[in-house]
């Protein structure tokens, strides 16, 4: 339901992550890590994205989402195993003490800039 | 209705181009040319998208800490019962701990009109600007604190607005957070809104009064928590009759208690 609010907030993360020298560059792919457990729908997320970018130098640019699956780890017999269905009780153990390893990312790795002759396009329009 | 119409131009966007229903939109018709298979140069960025919202309500945390305020963070969905939770919770602890409120709604002031019967200050706040209406963001706590004395009070409730997805995503600074639910809503929620559950230090199971009147399966209800979050705490209690309140109170005047003797 907040997807618009991330939406923006990869827009001006990857804003500014356009180095200076650069600063004309359109950006035409953003790769994204979100974990399963993240409130994110990858599909509104997309939609979000392509609304909110337009007029920025994320125009156009695909939204590449890589999802990350829930892995845990017992704290008790450090156990570790991917959670699929949701139960987050120790598979070997039974522990109830365990802790995310992994499956809460909203992360954005990297943003990958056109090449120059893009630019040229993009300035045409 | 007009989502629905974007959503189909989304999907078709790429493959269609200018038959999408959007084709009016003179930005849509620069998609395909721009749009390049080649990889461009990629640069690094490592950063967590909600790095500003979380920078942000460690700011807050260490404003509640400095001041020795407990900021609860109460969640919960829609109609579970969490404003007569809360209203009849202050009138248990205040004045003893003094108390103030933080209430995000879509629209009306009305959650807002009743807490404040409570004297304890109350703080309406809008929840647009985060671009929607489905949580309280950090920053507009850091707003909202501004109108509340934290010298003058022990404990502050953050009643977020409505939902069991979104606001489990976002830090405000709090120091717990408890999620409502009722035995009118189904057993199996927290399984099909685990983060919410995960995220939660405690869970009160509201309304058990109406249970004899329900095909409820409290048993299954408690289970399907602790399948989330098995050390979680879950006191069931009634917001109407105030059965169940004690354990519920005790754990709140704890956490309060902890913070203030923080030295």
């Amino acid at each position: 339901m907040h997807e618009m609010g991330i939406a923006m907030q990869i827009i001006e993360i990857a804003t500014a992550s356009i180095p200076g020298d650069m600063k004309n560059s359109r950006v035409q792919r953003v790769n994204l890590k979100v974990g399963k457990l993240a409130a994110i729908v990858p599909d509104s997320l997309h939609f979000c994205f392509e609304i909110a970018s337009q007029d920025t130098p994320l125009a156009d640019a695909e939204l590449v989402i890589e999802e990350i699956p829930v892995v845990a780890s017992c704290n008790d017999c450090s156990f570790q195993w991917t959670i699929n269905d949701p139960v987050f009780v120790c598979q070997k153990c039974k522990s109830g003490s365990i802790q995310l390893i992994s499956g809460r990312e909203l992360d954005i790795e990297s943003i990958e800039l056109a090449e120059e002759e893009q630019k040229d396009v993009d300035k045409h329009k | 209705m007009w989502i629905n119409t974007n959503r189909v131009a989304k999907y078709f966007h790429h493959h269609e181009g200018h038959k999408s229903s959007r084709d009016g939109n003179a930005h849509a018709s620069g998609g395909s040319v721009a749009i390049s298979k080649s990889r461009g140069r990629e640069i690094k960025v490592v950063r967590k998208v909600l790095d500003a919202n979380d920078m942000m309500a460690r700011q807050n945390r260490k404003l509640f800490t400095a001041k020795k305020v407990f900021v609860l963070n109460v969640m919960s969905s829609p109609g579970s019962g969490k404003t007569m939770t809360l209203e009849k919770t202050l009138a248990r602890i205040m004045p003893e701990i003094r108390c103030a409120v933080i209430v995000g709604d879509i629209c009306t002031t009305h959650d807002a009109d009743r807490l404040a019967q409570s004297g304890a200050p109350v703080v309406q706040v809008n929840t647009d600007e985060f671009g929607g209406d489905c949580h309280l963001a950090a920053h507009v706590i850091e707003k909202a604190v501004t109108n509340i004395d934290l010298e003058d009070i022990d404990l502050l409730i953050v009643e977020n607005i409505g939902n069991l997805v979104c606001p489990a995503e976002f830090d405000i600074g709090e120091d717990a957070r408890v999620v409502v639910l009722s035995v009118t809503e189904g057993e199996d929620k927290p399984v099909k809104y685990p983060l919410m559950f995960r995220e939660c230090d405690a869970a009160l199971l509201n309304k058990i009064d109406l249970l004899p009147y329900l095909d409820y399966d409290k048993a299954a209800a408690v289970e399907y928590i602790h399948q989330i979050q098995p050390e979680m705490p879950v006191y069931e209690i009634s917001a109407k009759t105030e059965a169940g309140f004690s354990p519920w109170i005790q754990w709140l005047e704890d956490q309060v208690g902890q913070k203030r003797n923080t030295p």
